[in-house]
């Protein structure tokens, strides 16, 4: 056991050195640099309470910007050099070469997938388990049973979808409960009311709420009453508008794909084979972990929720979905865009899940596995460091967003 | 909320009926890999781990006795016969004295020709006899050899669990794809990763909640920046960095990552719990002539003991499930320091279709989170609705 030895020593000496120099240092400062007594004891008290913060700090500092900070720096400039010239500047051309890259487009394209899916998945899955689970005694049971996903590694997770989702030949018994699930179909009257009504109008009715959203958006933007919105909100606005187009777009042809697809009934399916599917698969596994993360902040943001709003509301006459959309939702939206940002930075890094499950193949390439593929497997730096920066990019808004939000806070 | 005017007792079944089926789902797939690693290999590839609960029809391979055994081939009225239990011959993992047998046959196309209690004719004028707990007798007219007699059973076991997959994958020091040598690497990256960060992160974070300097707030958006960065950015420059300094690929490397990744929400975590501390505790003791050292050894970090233990478990998970940090800083071709989700995701190249072992390791990795987990959830769930910005 001698890396266990080594584990322990490097405690002693971690937490020892640690302590030690605060210790030290501090007491370097306060009886050799500034001592506290003789004609300049008022001065050097103050010089070494300016100065003391810093030795707090100094540590902490240091490893930030050498772990964090510094290589921010580095992977941009890797980026825009090649190793194999002796490091010389190439300017644009492993961006260049990943953009000319299809598997690039792939991973790019199943990540805004990611993106859109796992986020909204798993806070309506928390939001939905928050509110009810806030309504029953053994709620609090039920609740870190949710959660518990939340501990375990993305890899367990893995292992533990693969078993869902494996394939056995058709004349053999499935282990695979999808695929158990999924040779009750027969093509009957419950086949098509699970599998084609049931979705279609779930998809019906997401279709629905995103089209109202961008109508009431289209209507503020032609007739703006009396709230007039300044350009970059009117920009903001029109984007918006536009991807709700899209996506109703999209919702209608899925519906459409829906009722005219012929099911393969009968024949066991390879799951993660399967094209767009099976990015939603393994985006199933990340919704699961998520959602109780999600659930246990949305919770915690339902109950500080004042009751008053709430039996007021009651006593007007409102019914509980009312109460729920026009009076709880609206109280807890700053903490829905909290969780939902949260979930999208855990997606943009999200590499365990696929480099265990499918490892990119089948169409299920996302950017932090290609980075890592381009990085260590084809051992080319520029177009790892590339995709690196695009996940950078990718991050910056929420990173903007957050700060501002914190120095909001400070003042 | 449910108990005030308005509500309505006839819905809370349903809220009740919803919640369950909610459970249930999200217990399901995990609850998959912990019965599967108590089954047998046979026993998940014959059939799913939903049925294992009940007695389940399985079709097996089973053998006679060898008939070149000592003793087991006897002469009696001008035949050879052999005689015994096939289940008991296959070993007790089948569930031998509780099995009963549905249908047989004597070739694998063939599995169903035979109901118990008949006699069937093999080549060489052999007959075979199966009764329905799996004794049988296996004659010929001349004198048998080689191995035994293939029976091909449908039988109904009774359900079974077994402790073998864990003893195989945990104390079978031949086994080169055990896990005890990946669970101690784990633990040797994991604890000094979450200590050292804590040290590190308190100090800095009472600086920037306690003393005033110039830079501060200036500072506390840095950290708040660094939250979100993704620590793949960090490979490659690192990677060299450690290349460059000496440190190579190896436990130091590893815990220098984990410290300095770990930093931000650390720092961001216990900064937030300090500034909500009393500030009257704090003034008093700096009239009554303690240092900042005193205050942060001998008031702060007594009372910022909840916060310091939701970020020790935020680590301690963050690192134990780690597998990109692993896989960059720390497992060299050696493959000596490898961790356990590393061992995983290998044995899901090599064994795939080996759920028995999969299952198991899987489980073993997964078991000390859960328990992390479940004993110490409060502090969990306190860290996670102070810090979820990260």
């Amino acid at each position: 056991m001698q890396p266990a030895l080594l584990g322990l020593f490097t405690i002693i000496v971690g937490v020892g050195g640690c302590i030690g120099y605060f210790y030290f240092s501090n007491i370097f400062l306060d009886k050799v640099l500034f001592p506290a007594k003789g004609v300049n004891a008022g001065r050097n008290i103050n010089r070494a309470n300016m100065i003391r913060p810093w030795l707090f700090l100094a540590p902490a500092l240091l490893a930030l910007s050498l772990y964090l900070a510094y290589p921010v720096f580095a992977t941009l400039w890797y980026s825009v050099t090649d190793r194999d010239q002796g490091n010389a500047f190439v300017g644009l051309a492993n961006y260049r070469q990943m953009f000319d890259d299809p598997k690039f487009w792939e991973a790019l394209r199943n990540n805004m997938l990611w993106l859109i899916i796992v986020p909204a998945a798993s806070t309506a899955f928390g939001l939905l388990a928050a509110q009810l689970t806030d309504r029953i005694k053994w709620g609090s049971i039920a609740k870190s049973l949710i959660f518990m996903p939340m501990a375990i590694s993305f890899v367990g997770a893995a292992v533990i979808f693969k078993l869902i989702y494996d394939t056995r030949p058709v004349d053999s018994n499935q282990i695979g409960v999808l695929n158990a699930v999924w040779l009750q179909f027969n093509g009957g009257a419950g086949s098509a009311l699970l599998l084609r009504i049931m979705p279609a109008l779930l998809l019906g009715a997401f279709g629905a709420l995103v089209g109202f959203a961008g109508l009431t958006m289209a209507r503020r933007l032609i007739s703006p009453g009396h709230v007039h919105p300044t350009a970059p909100m009117k920009v903001l606005i029109a984007f918006g508008v536009l991807v709700s187009a899209v996506l109703v777009f999209l919702v209608l042809r899925g519906i459409f794909g829906i009722a005219t697809f012929s099911f393969p009934y009968g024949v066991p399916q390879t799951w993660l084979t399967i094209p767009l599917w099976n990015s939603i698969f393994l985006m199933v596994v990340l919704v699961w972990i998520q959602t109780g993360f999600a659930m246990v902040i949305l919770s915690a943001a339902l109950r500080g929720i004042p009751e008053e709003t709430i039996e007021a509301a009651i006593v007007d006459g409102a019914n509980p979905f009312q109460v729920f959309f026009k009076i709880k939702m609206p109280q807890i939206a700053g903490t829905i865009v909290v969780v939902w940002t949260t979930i999208t930075i855990v997606v943009l890094k999200v590499f365990d899940i696929v480099f265990a499950m499918t490892n990119g193949q089948w169409e299920t390439q996302v950017l932090a596995n290609y980075m890592y593929d381009k990085l260590f497997r084809a051992n080319d730096w520029g177009v790892g460091s590339a995709g690196a920066m695009v996940i950078m990019l990718l991050v910056t808004p929420i990173l903007v967003w957050n700060v501002y939000n914190a120095r909001k806070e400070m003042r | 909320m449910d108990n005030i005017a308005g509500s309505k007792s006839s819905l809370t079944w349903a809220v009740h009926i919803s919640v369950v089926a909610l459970v249930l789902l999200w217990l399901f797939p995990t609850l998959g890999l912990f019965v599967s690693s108590f089954r047998t290999a046979d026993q998940i590839s014959s059939s799913g781990w939903w049925k294992s609960m009940f007695p389940q029809e399985q079709n097996l391979t089973l053998r006679s006795a060898d008939p070149d055994d000592e003793g087991a081939q006897v002469l009696r009225d001008g035949v050879y016969v052999v005689e015994g239990n096939l289940f008991v011959q296959a070993g007790a993992d089948v569930g031998a004295s509780e099995a009963e047998i549905s249908v047989w046959g004597t070739s694998s196309r063939e599995i169903s020709t035979y109901v118990p209690g008949d006699t069937a004719v093999l080549k060489d004028g052999e007959t075979m006899t199966v009764q329905v707990n799996g004794d049988y007798v296996w004659t010929g007219e001349a004198q048998m050899s080689g191995r035994g007699q293939r029976a091909f059973v449908t039988a109904v076991t009774p359900p079974e669990f077994t402790l073998d997959n864990y003893r195989n994958v945990l104390f079978d020091e031949n086994n080169r794809e055990g896990m005890a040598k990946a669970f101690f690497n784990t633990l040797t990256v994991t604890i000094p990763a979450t200590i050292i960060p804590i040290l590190i992160a308190a100090f800095a974070a009472y600086a920037l909640a306690w003393m005033d300097f110039p830079g501060r707030a200036l500072l506390v958006a840095f950290v708040v920046a660094l939250l979100v960065v993704p620590l793949q950015l960090a490979l490659i420059p690192l990677l060299k960095l450690h290349n460059d300094i000496g440190i190579g690929k190896g436990y130091l490397g590893v815990w220098l990552a984990h410290t300095g990744f770990g930093l931000p929400l650390a720092i961001y975590l216990l900064r937030n719990y300090m500034v909500g501390l009393p500030r009257d505790i704090i003034e008093n003791a700096r009239v009554d002539g303690a240092t900042d050292f005193q205050i942060f050894t001998k008031i702060i970090l007594p009372l910022s003991f909840p916060a310091l233990a939701s970020f020790a478990i935020f680590q301690f998970l963050w690192t134990w499930n780690d597998l990109l940090v692993s896989l960059v800083f720390l497992i060299d071709s050696t493959g000596e320091t490898t961790v356990m989700t590393k061992q995983i995701v290998e044995l899901l190249g090599t064994r795939g279709g080996n759920w028995e072992i999969l299952a198991t390791s899987a489980f073993v990795s997964i078991s000390v989170p859960l328990i992390v987990f479940f004993t110490m959830q409060r502090y969990l769930v306190r860290g996670l609705l102070a810090g979820s910005v990260k």
